[in-house]
Parts: C-alpha cells; structure tokens; sequence
C-alpha cells in the first residue's frame, strides 16, 4: 500500500505540509501569543522536598509597582481551587496550603506587567516552611517509619497508593516449581523526563463580559482539559475554549493539567487580563510529569533447551507526591500487563504496589504507551539473563520461544489479544541488516584482544490507540475520537479532527487519508486541529493513539462522504447507485467507464439545485465517532552494538539495526523519523538520562546541565528495516508508530553494554549506563543510579 | 539603556534593561519569535542566531552585548521568496517534526556550509553537537544539511555580509 512517489494521491512519502511555516521560524508556539494588555505570571516553588507551611507574606511582592496580583494557596482556596482532581481520580495541589511535598512544588503565583518583574516579585515572598524528613527511596516508602506524606487525605498512616496485579499466580508458581531453570534479577527503570525542548505554558483570557475562557495551552489533550477545567472551575463547558497551537514536542509531558494553568485562569479572572505563564527549564525537569521509576524484582522459568516458561515481576511504583498518572482508570500501573512480551509462555504473573515519595508527580509520560516502555525492558532483560544463564544466543533463544504468525490473534496470560503479527519474519530481516553472524564473529575477535564489544537484541510488541470504551476511560471520559469532513462546492476538503500535533505531522498524514479514500490530493484537504472550539470532541494525541483511533475516524468519515458522493453521483447520471464503481476519486458505471463524474463534479453538484433522491440532503459532508473495538499491537525486532572503554566505562553505540511493522503505512517518511527520534530516546535513556534525588530529596536533574539528552554524536546513524502486518481490525489497516521506538529501544542498548562486560562476569547493570556506573559495574561494585546516597 | 541592534538587516533601537537576553530582545521586543526559549544554560540550542556573522546562543547573551552588532535569524534566512537551500533541505529530507529546534539548527547549519561546502557526516555532527533535537534523533537533520551542500547550498549569503564559503565553485559544478 505504500509508495514512494513525491506527490501521491493517497499514501506515500510526500513532505509535511506544515514544514513551510516552520522552516520560515513562523510557527506559533504557545509562548509566540501575545494578545493586547497581556500580563505575566511566575510561580514561587518550595526549596525543601518535604515541610510544614508556617506562613506565606506577600506583602512585599504586593507593593511591587509591576505587580498586579499575588495568589496563594489560601487565597484559591476561597475559591476552592487550591487542589485539583489528578488524572488518577487523587488530588493535586494546585498551590500548596499546609504541606509542601516536592522540591519545586507550586506556592505562589505572581502576575505582573512583565515577565521579568514577575520573576522579581518572587524574590520578595516570604515563606516560612518547618523542615520535614524527606521520603525519597520507593523501596523504603512503605517502611513503617516513614513519614507520611498524604497527611492531607483523612485517616491515612502510611504512603501506599495501590497494589495491582495480572496474570495467575498459583499457576506461575507451579510453573516455577517445575522448571529447570529459574534467574531472577532486581532491576530499576529510573526515574526520566520527557523534557520537550519546548516547555510547558499556557496563555490564558477570561473574558469577563462574555464570561468566555480562551486558553492557549501546551496540551495534547486539548477537549480533556477543556472538560477537566468546567469540572474544577465550575466554568461552563460551553464558555471554555482551549488552543493548542504548535507544539514543541510532547511525548506525554503534556497531558496532564498543571497548576501553573490553573494560576494563569485565576490570574486573568483576577485581573481582568490576559496572563501568560511559561516554565524555564527547571521547572519543566523539577515538576512536570516525570516517567517510569519502576524498581522491579523480575523472574523467568525456562526448560534446560530453551523454552521459556514462565514469568514473573513484582514492581514498586515511585508514582511521586500526588498520584497523577495519566492511566486508564481500569489499570493503575498502565498497560504494565504486557509485560509478558512477544513470547508463547505457559504462565504469567506481576504484581505492582504504587508509593507515595517526595518527589514530582506524574508517571504515565514520555512515549512510553503507558507503561509499555517498563514492560518491554523487563521481559527483554530477563530474556537476555536466560541467555546468559543458559549460554544461548540470545537472538536464537529469542527466536525459538517469539509466538508464530499463526498464533495470531493471540490472547496472552494476562488478557491482551494481540491482532496480528509476524515476529520471525522482523527479526530475520533485523539480523540479516546487522550481518548478525559476522557481529558475534567480529566480536570473538576483539575479546581475543581484550576489547569489550557488545550485541544486543531486543524484540518489543506495543499496545497502542487507547481505547476500547467498555474497558477504558479517563476520569469517566471515554477513549472514542471524532472526525468531521466536509467537500466543499469546488471540490477542495476540510477535515476536523480531536487529536493534535506535538510534531506529528497531522496536517500532512491526516489528508493523505483523506486522499486515499476520496481520491483527491493531500493539498486539498485542510486539516482542523488543537482547537476545542472547531473541532469534535476526542481525548488528545498520546500512547500512539492518533493514527489508531482518529486515523480510524477519519477514514471511516472520509467512506461516509464517499458514499454520500455516489448517491449524488447516481443523481446526476440518473442510474441506481448499486450501479456506480468507485475508482480514486470518481464513481462511473458499471460497465460503462466514460460515464463517471469526479469528486469535484459531485461535490458542485451536491451544492447545486440538482435534484436529490427523497430523502438525501445537500451538501457533501459527514461525521463519525471511532470506537475502537481493540488496541493495536505493532512490533519490531532491534539489534545494537556497543563498544564499551574497560578504561573508563564510556559507552559508545556504534550501530543500531531497527526493524518495525506498524501495519500499514500512510506516510513513510513520517514513519521513519518518529523511529529515528524514538531511538535518540531509548539511547538517552539507556545511556545517561536520570531524574536522580538526593537524601534531603533535592533534585538532581534539574536542568540540562545535570539531566543530559543525546546530541547527534552520540547518536550513530540508524539501520532500519520494515515489514508490514495490517491491522485487521483497523479500517486502513495502521496500527501507531509514534512510541515504539522508545518502547523497544532501551533493552538493546542496555543488553548491549551488558553483553560487552559479559568477559568480566557483569550480568546487568542499572540503566543510565553512564560512565561511573558502567564502570562501577565492571568492579563488582554497581551503583544506586536513582539516589545520590552512598 | 539605548541600544541600536541590526537584525536581518533592518535597525532596531530600543530602551531595554541591562539584564535583558537577546532571545528576550528579539522575541518580545522585534517580534522575531521564529527564535525559541529553551533551557537558559546554553545547552540546547533552540536560540541559537548569528551574532556579527557567529552562531550563539542568544539565552546566553545580553541584548546589550549586541548594541551596534549584527543579528541574523532565522527570519532573515530565506532569500525574498525562495528559500534558502537549507531550509529546503529540512523540508525534503523531513529534518524537523515539532519545529522548535529547527531555526536554531538552520542557522548552524547555515553557517557550517558558509565555511565548510561539503562537510562529512561526522562534521555536520560535531557542527551541531551543541544543540538538542526531541525528535528527529538527528538523522535527517544530518541528511537535510547534506542535501543543502547538495543543491547550492554552499552559496555566499551577502546579506549578512559573510565571506563566501570556501570550494564553492566545486559544489556548483
């Protein structure tokens, strides 16, 4: 189904069509609006980790000329907004009032005439805090003498969120008992943040003689906020717009609602003006939604020839000071249930225990389809230390035990059912780019010479276009998506649609649906986007779902028009419309292919006075709700090698092999570069990022300083490859690209690393695989990665 | 304080705080927001412009540093209408998603092939070693900068008054 002309009708690799503002620098970015009389907030954030609110004055910062208004806790909360609900049914302060929980919590707001002023006044709030002991280690949150954070929740004595668990027990357990092989390992999935180059901000005008709330928003999910703010605000629905202009990057770091939106809606209701807020650096790294801590105590159970068994995981989730995690309410540990990876397994079976700590909230953030990320490093890491144990390839055990074509759909131990894949198929091919056999071979060769060389595999099934509604939903709003087209007189299109681009290139794919299903091209088709008040309703772009479930809409709504368009088209050639075939872009007779009228032709038409059938209204247009009837499941086989210095434990990825299926691909251009951004992902992740705390609780990856990214040199050049299994339930067959990347990346770096200190007895090591820890590793000594606590 | 700053050649004068940026400056002040806001410590790049013919990282730079200099970004990239071939480098060879770090990179880039007419892969790395992408993970920024050297990209762009690049002619044959 694809191709690779420049300018298809239809699917195929074509440029964006939003590349021509951006490369001009016109883009509009949430921090580009500036609207007449606008003023600016900051927000005063807590030093300590954990402490009493003594006092707040503010007098000072009041007397500044610049300054409009100061908020505080206690002044939202006359308003009753001093704590919000969190996308995981708990609650958030939106400015602290008796507690502060995190370093960088919400305390005060500042509005004033600019933004440096604003900043200014900061500087002359007087808060008195009373220092509390810091609770920053997950593992210890449960301790008994813990302190408790949530003292703000009636009767709680402890900082436990929830226990979750999938699978069966009592079978795994017997799975175990009678295996001949068993490894086990604790493994951690630090604490990471997504950290878009662009932060989070917002611009927020209440007018007040309408009562109408325009907010510009950094939001993927733009209708649920708008949704979220009338139940909080007790605004109504119908007086709220949200903006979601251009967004510099996402991945999941803008889903949730921040209390610095919040202030800047009871700034500009405050003030009568327009306030804009913006975050620096810091605070996005400090207080934003961070992603994974997981600290897993992982098992597998093999026969003595290979055939994996059973597993098994019990997780502690770090989930932060308010349990905010963006999750479908039936899952608080996410999609964490499909843990049991790509593998035919007898028996399966996690556990997870949420903890409150001392640190930002968050949790289901940074492509990671929430929680897939974890699961995906787990099993893949365990499959690695059966290798190890058993002394197999670890791309051969990999090969024996990945579920066949024919197993498909499959249903796991945990309850998923996978629609469709081909698994042997992407690894051969990952195996066939990296000259597999030649790697090992070149491999054996540098050990001779005392070099530390390593290959590691990874295999990863995704589970994305959240959700099924009789199964998910998001504070009761289910996961379904609309889409409106309407074909205007002179043929040209505009689509509508509830999702929205952090750089996916919407503007550009969403057309081409369009295009393959009306048969006119991509550039006449304008695609609506990130504007609640011109736009249907949906949940938002996150968890790879826009392809999924509003490219699902969207197609489904452009078949609706087309089927609309032959009934004109019947009109106008006066024949039944059972005898009109459709080819791209025009019905004709059956049996007569001169006589046909092209979708331009229809569409004047079904704006003219032509007469209809009884019953048909004018005009060409239609709309649709996507219900999807299940996720999608796409997969992919990778393969890294690393080079690793014994000197001084620097890593260097020297290539990476990725081969993915996402079903049908509507864009392949598109396609390939979100797996080449999520690849820089996985290798930061895997390399060096770390959100890492010390005892107090302070921060230690609070700016770009101290949290490091991947720069184009250590990022080698990506291999990819790709194979493609359609969905067969999806109504174009696409199954979501957007994360998988990230997903499978991780454990390929990491087996890597592991594999090249295999001569010196290392069998893992901790992800951020920095120098000090690889290093570490290599002495027998591994580090703590997630504290600064020796 | 009085600073009279040329950015994309026109002249700017403004009363401005001694402690105001340049990406403040050129933001807020002009208007030119193709220039972002990132990370305040110099490390990602996204307000990268020229300064007197020079990349730098305008977070980093006092808008009084630039009192009776010469500012070039990202808006004064394109030639009139056409487009500078390397910003049509980054459109067909899909080096940007989200847009916010691409006029930072393009004005490295820009520069890279003002000295450099047919860098290697690894110089076009290194050249934009001091600046983050989310999303590309580099590869086709790398593409598209080559693609630029590809297609006249290397051609002098007086109106920033830079000398022109080096082996230019050979590019053009």
């Amino acid at each position: 189904m694809t191709t690779t002309e420049e300018r298809p009708v239809g699917f195929g690799r074509m440029p964006r069509k939003e590349d021509a503002r951006f490369v001009r620098g016109h883009g509009t970015y949430v921090d580009d609006v500036t609207l007449p009389g606008m003023l600016h907030g900051a927000i005063l954030r807590s030093p300590l980790a954990h402490a009493r609110i003594v006092s707040v004055d503010t007098s000072a910062a009041e007397a500044h000329p610049k300054v409009r208004a100061v908020i505080t806790g206690e002044t939202l909360a006359g308003l009753g907004l001093a704590w919000m609900p969190t996308l995981s049914s708990d609650t958030q302060a939106v400015l602290a009032t008796d507690k502060v929980r995190f370093q960088g919590q919400e305390v005060a707001f500042v509005v004033a005439e600019d933004r440096y002023a604003a900043r200014d006044a900061l500087e002359l709030i007087d808060v008195e805090y009373e220092p509390l002991p810091a609770v920053v280690d997950a593992r210890r949150a449960l301790d008994p003498d813990a302190p408790v954070i949530r003292d703000d929740q009636e009767g709680r004595t402890d900082n436990h969120i929830f226990d979750w668990s999938a699978g069966d027990e009592a079978r795994t357990d017997e799975v175990f008992a009678g295996a001949d092989v068993v490894v086990e390992q604790d493994m951690l999935y630090p604490r990471v943040h997504p950290a878009p180059l662009e932060t989070c901000g917002t611009v927020a005008d209440m007018d007040a003689i309408t009562g109408k709330l325009t907010v510009w928003s950094t939001t993927q999910a733009p209708h649920a906020h708008r949704t979220i703010y009338a139940m909080v605000a007790g605004i109504p629905e119908h007086k709220i717009r949200i903006i979601s202009p251009d967004i510099g990057g996402g991945f999941g770091n803008k889903v949730g609602i921040y209390p610095g939106y919040v202030c800047a809606v009871v700034g500009s209701i405050v003030t009568g003006k327009p306030v804009k807020w913006v975050e620096d650096r810091s605070e996005n790294l400090m207080s934003t939604s961070f992603a994974r801590d997981y600290h897993m105590h992982g098992g597998i159970a093999a026969t003595k020839d290979g055939k994996i068994l059973g597993l098994r995981v019990h997780v502690i989730a770090d989930h932060g000071a308010f349990n905010a995690t963006a999750q479908p309410t039936k899952f608080p540990a996410g999609f964490f249930g499909v843990f049991t990876g790509s593998y035919d397994l007898a028996a399966a079976h996690c556990t997870v225990t949420g903890v409150y700590t001392d640190k930002a909230p968050g949790g289901v953030a940074y492509a990671c389809s929430f929680r897939v990320t974890e699961a995906v490093y787990l099993v893949e890491r365990m499959v690695d230390l059966l290798a190890d144990r058993l002394g197999t390839d670890p791309a051969e055990l990999r090969m024996r035990n990945l579920l066949r074509p024919g197993q498909f759909p499959y249903r796991t131990r945990t309850g998923w059912e996978y629609d469709s894949g081909d698994y042997p198929r992407a690894l051969r091919l990952a195996m066939d780019i990296a000259h597999y056999a030649d790697l090992r071979r070149e491999q054996a060769e540098k050990r001779e010479r005392g070099e530390l060389t390593g290959i590691g595999v990874s295999f990863f099934t995704e589970a994305v276009g959240a959700g099924p509604r009789g199964h998910m939903d998001i504070l009761g709003l289910g996961m379904a998506d609309g889409a409106e087209l309407r074909v205007h007189p002179t043929g040209k299109a505009v689509l509508r649609i509830s999702v929205q681009s952090q750089g996916q290139g919407h503007e550009t794919t969403f057309a081409q649906i369009v295009a393959e299903e009306l048969g006119i091209p991509p550039e006449d088709v304008e695609v609506v986007h990130g504007d609640t008040d011109q736009t249907p309703f949906g949940l938002g772009t996150y968890g790879s779902r826009s392809t999924p479930v509003s490219g699902a809409a969207t197609a489904m709504v452009a078949r609706k028009v087309r089927e609309r368009a032959r009934i004109v088209a019947s009109a106008m050639l006066e024949v039944s419309p059972d005898d009109l075939e459709w080819e791209k872009g025009r019905w004709f007779v059956t049996g007569d292919p001169d006589q046909g009228r092209t979708m331009a032709e229809i569409a004047l038409a079904a704006h003219s006075s032509l007469e209809l059938p009884e019953g048909v209204e004018g005009h060409l247009d239609a709309s649709c709700v996507y219900n999807p009837p299940n996720l999608t499941f796409p997969f992919g086989a990778y393969i890294c090698v690393a080079d690793v210095d014994a000197g001084t434990g620097q890593v260097r990825v020297r290539r990476f092999i990725a081969v993915d299926d996402c079903g049908n691909r509507i864009n392949p251009m598109i396609v390939e570069g979100q797996v080449h951004g999520g690849l820089a992902d996985g290798l930061g992740m895997a390399l060096m990022q770390v959100i890492a705390f010390d005892e107090d609780g302070n921060c230690l990856g609070g700016s770009f300083m101290d949290y490091l990214l991947p720069t184009s040199v250590e990022c080698p050049s990506w291999e990819l490859g790709e194979t493609v299994t359609p969905s067969p339930h999806h109504p174009i067959g696409a199954k979501g690209i957007g994360e998988s990347a990230t997903v499978g990346s991780p454990a390929a770096v990491v087996n890597a690393v592991v594999d090249a200190l295999k001569p010196l007895g290392v069998h893992h090591v901790d992800m951020p695989l920095t120098p000090a820890a690889v290093w570490r590793a290599a002495q027998g000594r591994p580090l703590r990665t997630d504290l600064a606590i020796t | 304080m009085r600073i009279t700053v040329t950015v994309n050649g026109e002249q700017h004068t403004r009363d401005v705080e001694p402690r105001l940026l340049l990406v403040h400056f050129l933001r807020d002040e002009l208007g030119l927001t193709g220039t972002h806001w990132g990370c305040d410590t110099s490390n990602c790049g996204v307000c990268t412009v020229w300064l007197d013919g020079t990349p730098v990282k305008s977070c980093t730079v006092l808008a009084v540093m630039a009192d009776g200099h010469e500012v070039r970004t990202v808006e004064g990239l394109a030639h009139g209408a056409e487009l500078d071939p390397v910003q049509q480098g980054f459109i067909a060879c899909h080096g940007l998603q989200c847009g916010f770090c691409t006029p930072g990179m393009m004005m490295t880039a820009r520069w890279l092939l003002d000295h450099d007419a047919d860098p290697s892969e690894e110089d076009v790395r290194e050249a934009i070693s001091g600046q983050m992408c989310r999303c590309t993970g580099y590869e086709n920024i790398v593409r598209a900068i080559r693609w630029a050297a590809g297609h006249g990209g290397a051609r002098g762009t007086a109106d920033a008054g830079t000398e022109p690049a080096p082996g230019r002619e050979e590019v053009r044959a």
